[in-house]
């Protein structure tokens, strides 16, 4: 599988997550794929945090409004319906309960639901923009993420070691290989990616996964 | 009325040291003919409050290559390589905030608020030196207000008693600036007669707002 597969493995998976009506908020990279992948047969409501609801696809080259780019910067549109609002009432819709979703990507996520995306000290430091604000605010955090690092090291660990974004927020991780559920108990592996098995996902899991009597697949 | 000035005038009320928000999300809605005359002025040592730092060659990013800056309150800095090269050399003091605290520190400075309450955060470093206060069994950090000298704003279109219109995604932080400032000058596209903008259409009130200064499409025309 090369990682554009991948990648729309992940994202096609994450995008059944969502119930027809459902705000959404798409992180930069990855998550912004997501919304490659909606069913139309639902509306999918997505925010963008600097300051629009009903985010569209990207516009035909040559249309671009240089106003109106998602929250990475890419020229995108606003769909029929849509709404534009400043960064107070945009984090007020985020931390006030009204996302029901967000997807974003992480450099380490934890069996407490802890994740850790925004900076590596030393190294790395871009800031935490509004994932600290996406991560307490959203009633559901999904993380969208490859299993492991480019290293091929676990991701998704007992502990987190870098500095957190958030505590104990997150609901749901969707790797190409696995779907696992953050519960109070821990871990709980809901899928395993058909090209996968049971034994490569804990291998590649730096956490003990609770493997519940039926595994679905992820396909 | 509220006088028109041109770029230079604008960016010769900034004077070194002062503390200056500007408006803009990833240089979009940034007033970036008042940004290019700022750098040309060379003022310097200024605390800059800002989402974020925008490209190196486009909206505040500018200002950080042409090291004007002692100070940023930010919350990312990610597409501007030149901060944290600057931040890692201790040539710019980089205060990180994630985005919606930032928003509300603005919005508590320009409203006469001693602070605001968030979620975010806890558990984590930005917790760190910040007031932690359970209200009903719940912990949150205390935000305090933020202000400015100077906030240099864009809008999409002011009428002469200065009342604001912006468009689409580039008003985001640029309304809560305009309050929390003590002399506010904005950028705008185009600049109409006093009656021409529905009192319904006003997003920001012309009273928060000091100077306008003409943009690049109304140059153009």
């Amino acid at each position: 599988m090369d990682k554009q597969e991948k990648r729309n493995l992940i994202a096609r998976r994450v995008a059944s997550e969502f119930k027809d009506g459902d705000v959404v908020n798409l992180g930069i990279g990855m998550p912004t794929l997501v919304a490659n992948f909606l069913d139309s047969n639902k509306q999918v409501i997505l925010q963008s945090e600097n300051g629009f609801l009903g985010v569209g696809p990207a516009p035909e080259p040559g249309q671009e409004d240089p106003d109106v780019v998602n929250a990475g910067g890419q020229p995108v549109t606003i769909l029929t319906g849509g709404a534009c609002f400043d960064s107070a009432t945009s984090f007020g819709i985020i931390r006030g309960g009204h996302v029901d979703a967000t997807v974003l990507g992480t450099l380490e996520v934890d069996e407490e639901g802890n994740l850790a995306n925004w900076m590596v000290p030393g190294k790395l430091v871009p800031g935490m923009g509004g994932a600290m604000d996406l991560v307490v605010g959203a009633k559901k955090v999904i993380i969208a993420t490859e299993h492991c690092t480019k290293k091929g090291e676990p991701k998704i660990l007992k502990k987190c070691r870098l500095p957190l974004t958030a505590t104990k927020e997150v609901d749901l991780i969707v790797t190409e290989l696995a779907v696992i559920e953050v519960t109070l108990s821990g871990l709980l592996l809901r899928e395993v990616a058909e090209h996968s098995s049971l034994e490569e996902v804990q291998e590649k899991t730096e956490a003990e996964l609770i493997i519940p009597e039926e595994v679905g697949v992820l396909k | 009325m509220k006088d028109v000035l041109t770029p230079t005038q604008a960016a010769q009320k900034v004077k070194d040291g002062m503390a200056v928000m500007v408006g803009g999300f990833m240089a979009v809605g940034s007033p970036n003919r008042v940004i290019d005359a700022l750098v040309e002025e060379k003022v310097k040592e200024l605390t800059l409050i800002v989402n974020d730092t925008g490209f190196p060659d486009q909206g505040v990013g500018k200002m950080v290559a042409a090291d004007q800056l002692q100070k940023v309150i930010v919350s990312h800095i990610g597409t501007n390589k030149i901060t944290g090269e600057k931040m890692n050399n201790k040539e710019i003091e980089v205060e990180l905030v994630p985005q919606g605290t930032l928003a509300e520190q603005i919005r508590a400075g320009g409203s006469g608020l001693g602070g605001v309450l968030t979620p975010t955060g806890v558990g984590t470093v930005v917790q760190e030196g910040k007031r932690v206060i359970n209200v009903d069994g719940q912990d949150f950090l205390l935000a305090t207000p933020l202000r400015a000298d100077v906030a240099l704003l864009k809008a999409h279109k002011a009428d002469r008693a200065g009342n604001l219109v912006f468009r689409r995604a580039a008003r985001n932080f640029n309304p809560l600036m305009a309050t929390a400032a003590e002399l506010v000058i904005v950028e705008v596209d185009e600049i109409l007669e006093t009656g021409s903008l529905d009192p319904d259409e006003v997003v920001t009130p012309g009273i928060f707002v000091d100077y306008l200064v003409r943009g690049e499409v109304q140059d153009n025309g």
